[in-house]
């Protein structure tokens, strides 16, 4: 049976993702936080993790976006087989549920061009991933990406021979260059495998998993485990200022790769992990 | 954490002097907004021998691009973006008198041994604490060069506004010493 969606009803519904995501930060995030002070050995690094629960306690009371960057407007969007959009085209539709979230939630416009820097005034154009998946259903998610974590990231093409070790050894290196700058505590999203571009993206994906919830993969989550650790022992802690509370979690997902080749995508998520869904 | 120094602006080279590393302070009186647009266009100016449209001899500068504010708010959610992106331009300003910066995240070397010379200091206020932080500012208005929005060089007054000192005229540097404390790899990894 196929099921009509009108493309009416995705605006609404993105703007009210856009809205939330940067006023509501998700209770895993929360949670997490909560256990990083609770743990952190630094008097400094527990006054900051503390500043930054009040900081998303008062975005909600208040209805005020959690932090000035309220980021790119990133949505990955699973399409169920059976669904039916009519209307008009659905990336139109996302981009104006954006345009009006962002007007209408007082949120700041931070897309420009890249050479001229001219603002595009609207913070659009979204940037839009499809799947096509069974069912007929369409969920939406909206992530709110911040341009200094982001900063951070990077994809890089490994060498087989470099391994799990090679893996851990690039990562801990790239966190203790990046010190604290993308805003720590922050979410290491991590995408092995693929190609250049399937690593990048599976690190985006990775960052969407709940903090807390654990890898299904046995392999992974020790992986995980191992990498959350050693980019603790650092020292770089919250924002930067010394403490143990630099990484929330590691989160990985995986994917089949050529036989020449070990992608690695590394994308950084700040403490304003923002993210919200929607099923229509 | 030792207690909070309350400063007051403008600021001396003696106020600034009298700071160290981690030290936490509350911000009080006028400070100014510019980030990476009002900052290119400042030194193009300087550049051409012009006098800027503001003076910064004393005063303390925050990198900040805030939200819209709401109808009847001051300013919207406001904390710092990262300020290496400054790093090209700051000791410009140092030249002129100015004595504080406010950010997050590293300065380069050349900022660290301009604030040495000129007697500056770099703070950090929280990263991502945008909506705390518009607690502390009390009033919000446009110096110069409204075409740049959010970039525009603003005039904001604040109240105990939270920061603590990163960079002192000492070239210290918190981010390298707290870091040191509690590092567990320097012997294990690099």
């Amino acid at each position: 049976m196929v099921r009509t969606i009108h493309v009416d009803e995705v605006v609404p519904a993105v703007a009210e993702l856009c809205i939330s995501a940067n006023y509501d930060l998700n209770e895993d995030t929360i949670q997490s936080l909560k256990q990083g002070m609770e743990h952190e050995e630094s008097s400094t690094g527990v006054a900051v993790l503390r500043q930054i629960l009040d900081n998303a306690a008062i975005a909600t009371e208040e209805r005020l976006p959690m932090c000035q960057d309220t980021g790119t407007a990133v949505f990955f969007v699973e399409v169920g087989q059976d669904v039916h959009l009519e209307g008009g085209s659905l990336y139109d539709a996302i981009n104006e549920g954006v345009r009006q979230g962002y007007k209408e939630g007082y949120l700041r416009k931070s897309i420009c061009d890249p050479f001229t820097r001219k603002n595009t005034g609207d913070n659009t154009p979204a940037i839009v991933h499809y799947d096509v998946v069974p069912g007929d259903r369409l969920k939406i998610t909206m992530a709110a990406k911040g341009g200094g974590s982001e900063n951070m990231s990077s994809v890089v093409m490994l060498k087989p021979s470099d391994g799990r070790q090679g893996l851990i050894n690039y990562i801990v290196k790239r966190a203790a260059e990046m010190g604290p700058n993308p805003c720590p505590p922050i979410v290491i999203g991590i995408g092995i495998g693929g190609n250049f571009e399937k690593a990048a993206l599976l690190a985006k994906k990775a960052i969407l998993r709940p903090l807390g919830e654990k890898n299904p993969d046995p392999e992974l989550a020790a992986l995980e485990e191992e990498i959350l650790k050693k980019t603790n022992a650092l020292g770089i802690g919250p924002q930067g200022m010394g403490g143990r509370t630099f990484a929330l979690g590691v989160h990985i997902l995986k994917h089949p790769c050529h036989i020449a080749s070990m992608p690695l995508g590394v994308n950084i998520q700040c403490h304003a992990n923002r993210h919200k869904d929607v099923v229509l | 954490m030792s207690e909070p120094i309350r400063l007051t602006t403008p600021l001396s080279r003696k106020d600034v002097e009298a700071l160290k590393i981690g030290d936490q302070v509350l911000l009080n009186g006028v400070i100014l907004t510019g980030r990476d647009a009002a900052h290119k266009r400042m030194v193009e100016m300087l550049d051409r021998g012009e006098k800027l449209p503001v003076s910064v001899d004393g005063q303390v500068i925050y990198y900040v691009g805030p939200t819209p504010a709401k109808p009847g708010a001051v300013i919207g959610s406001a904390g710092p973006t990262t300020s290496n992106r400054m790093d090209a331009y700051a000791h410009r300003l140092m030249e002129l008198g100015l004595r504080g910066m406010i950010g997050k995240g590293s300065r380069g070397r050349n900022v660290i041994e301009a604030m040495q010379k000129h007697g500056c200091v770099y703070f950090a206020a929280i990263g991502g604490a945008g909506a705390l932080l518009a607690r502390s500012i009390k009033e919000s208005s446009v110096l110069a060069w409204p075409d740049l929005g959010t970039e525009a060089i603003h005039r904001l007054v604040v109240q105990d506004f939270p920061v603590v000192v990163i960079n002192d005229v000492r070239g210290n540097d918190l981010y390298q010493e707290g870091r040191k404390e509690f590092d567990l790899t320097a012997k294990t990894i690099v």
